[in-house]
């Protein structure tokens, strides 16, 4: 579905390369964690991968076509990001902010129709969240946000979806409301997604594989088995740390037992 | 919630409908008393007709004016908000009104004896100014990296219109007694326009502008949620960020030409629609222009009236209705 070759990234020429010689290939069905410490570059690296950046070097193809020759709408149909955070500055209601996901499927001067409604509101009910569809979005809480952000990507009616940090800042409860959510898109409805964390445990429960990033080069890619290890996480984190199979969850867990010295 | 479309219609239709009483109510308030029937007695030669007088030459050319620059205001407020993601932005924010009056008051102290197509040195010199300043504060913006940086927008435009306010007080300094009443009074904000000629001249440059925009509600309903969430739906965020500066700008130089800096139309109006037909922009840009007509129409109209020994300038009445808002909005959640 996607395959990304040789991508570097630095913000001005001749700067440190945030993200330097990263390869990456998603298959359609995937669902990939990418994760590194702060400043390894994962939002750069979405970013360059949903087509809002523009790679220093390298190639993205999507589709069988090279990602820059994509208009910035025919993408907004296929791929969809959801950032870290959003903040309203206007209050728009819940059903608002889900309805500007139809954005790449309408003219400049078409309004949305009965059907773009339905889809919006599909995405409301496979997020959880069409109990506060009139509710204004500044009011809602970190949670809900996230999932009434997730169900505005939905609307796009994404092939692939792009997630940058989906449970940072959420509690244990919305953590694993989001997490479910997102395996259950991926299983019943076939969505391809790539998202990127700092919860070990979150990408071990959920992604089949796994991209470790430090300081923009690839430390190691492939299925989650085989990725995680104590070795990947004292490279990428500076810890020592225990990792083994959960007996009930049946998912790798990783618990920090030192910082190395 | 029904659908945008039906929402559109019932704001457009209530939204128009003020304006249409606004405009036809205007012209009747004044320290005269004209009858509209009298107005329109085809009988009456119109030499002989003081009624229909006053209602077509002393009174209809403020009220269009202050229509053209209260929609002007009101739109290019809206769309300032949008791009600078923040709801207290005016179009005195960037320092396109103080670039126009720094304009005009050059063309007023310096005595600039030119014109083009008919239109006074005054408006061309403060359009041209509005024009600069945006020049100034875009480039600064855009020097950095791809696309704007609202931070530096908001900086540069907040210190560009300190820079134009100390510029304005030197020139004042320099002119005569005379020259220095002029320009004071010009910088109350006055409707004042005296024929239909200074509207003619501003209203291609405010249809522009309003063309421009009707092409963004959409895109800055995205950008407002961040340049790189809009960018992911689909937005070409630096086009769309260029259009909207550009005929924002253009709207307030025109409207700024026209009858001075009339302050805070561009805060109060989108405020009060908002909280009427919700945050949407196809909604709000519409609504925010026939509301800011009809508003900017009312507020001369007491400007007119309010004062038995004469008439206010029509920026004196907006600030003291708008100072107090401005505050009430800062305070109310």
């Amino acid at each position: 579905m996607l395959h990304a070759s040789h991508l570097s990234f630095a913000y001005r020429a001749g700067a440190a390369r945030v993200i330097d010689d990263v390869s990456v290939t998603v298959a359609a069905g995937d669902l990939i964690g990418i994760l590194g410490p702060n400043g390894s570059g994962k939002t750069t690296l979405l970013k360059m991968l949903s087509g809002t950046l523009a790679p220093s070097a390298g190639a993205i193809d999507f589709e069988h076509r090279p990602l820059a020759a994509w208009t910035r709408r025919d993408l907004a149909r296929r791929i969809a990001l959801v950032p870290q955070e959003t903040h309203a500055p206007f209050d728009f209601t819940v059903l608002d902010i889900v309805l500007m996901g139809r954005y790449p499927h309408l003219g400049t001067f078409t309004l949305e129709g009965p059907a773009d409604l339905a889809i919006a509101r599909q995405a409301l009910a496979s997020t959880g969240t069409s109990a506060f569809e009139d509710r204004p979005f500044a009011t809602l809480s970190g949670g809900e946000k996230q999932r009434v952000v997730i169900a505005s990507a939905l609307a796009q009616s994404p092939a692939l979806l792009l997630l940058d940090e989906p449970t940072a800042s959420l509690d244990l409860g919305h953590q694993l409301d989001v997490q479910l959510l997102l395996a259950g898109l991926n299983r019943d409805r076939g969505v391809t997604m790539v998202l990127s964390t700092h919860d070990l445990n979150f990408a071990a429960a959920l992604c089949r594989h796994l991209i470790l990033l430090h300081d923009g080069h690839v430390v190691a890619q492939g299925p989650t088995e085989d990725v995680l290890t104590p070795d990947t996480v004292r490279v990428l984190y500076g810890v020592d740390a225990d990792v083994h199979r959960h007996p009930i969850a049946g998912h790798l867990t990783v618990t920090p037992l030192a910082r190395v010295p | 919630m029904p659908l945008i479309r039906r929402r559109l219609i019932v704001t457009l239709a209530g939204f128009g409908l003020l304006l249409l009483a606004a405009l036809v109510a205007g012209p009747l308030i004044g320290s005269t008393h004209i009858s509209l029937a009298k107005v329109f007695d085809r009988s009456i030669p119109f030499a002989d007709n003081t009624d229909a007088q006053i209602f077509f030459i002393a009174r209809l050319p403020r009220v269009l004016a202050a229509a053209l620059v209260g929609a002007a205001l009101a739109t290019a407020g809206v769309v300032f908000q949008a791009l600078l993601r923040n709801p207290l932005a005016t179009p005195d924010t960037l320092g396109v009104s103080s670039g126009a009056a720094l304009g005009a008051m050059l063309a007023i102290t310096f005595h600039f004896d030119f014109a083009f197509a008919g239109i006074a040195s005054i408006p061309l010199a403060s359009f041209a100014g509005s024009i600069g300043a945006l020049g100034i504060v875009y480039a600064l913006a855009s020097a950095r990296r791809r696309g704007l940086s609202t931070i530096v927008l908001l900086l540069a435009g907040v210190t560009m219109t300190a820079f134009f306010q100390a510029l304005i007080l030197f020139t004042q300094y320099l002119a005569d007694f005379a020259d220095t009443f002029r320009t004071v009074r010009w910088l109350m904000g006055t409707l004042d326009v005296g024929s239909y000629a200074p509207i003619l001249a501003a209203l291609p440059i405010v249809l522009v502008a309003f063309a421009m925009l009707s092409t963004l509600p959409r895109s800055l309903d995205l950008i407002s949620l961040g340049a790189d969430a809009a960018a992911a739906r689909g937005v070409n965020v630096v086009a769309a960020e260029r259009m909207a500066l550009a005929s924002a700008s253009l709207a307030t130089g025109a409207a700024v030409s026209l009858a001075g800096p009339v302050g805070f139309i561009g805060l109060v109006v989108p405020h009060l629609v908002r909280l009427i037909v919700g945050s949407d922009h196809r909604l709000v840009l519409p609504a925010s222009a026939l509301f800011g007509a009809a508003f900017l129409i009312a507020c001369d109209a007491i400007a007119r009236t309010v004062w038995s020994s004469g008439e206010l300038p029509v920026g004196i009445v907006t600030a003291l209705i708008g100072g107090p808002f401005f505050l009430w909005l800062l305070v109310r959640k």
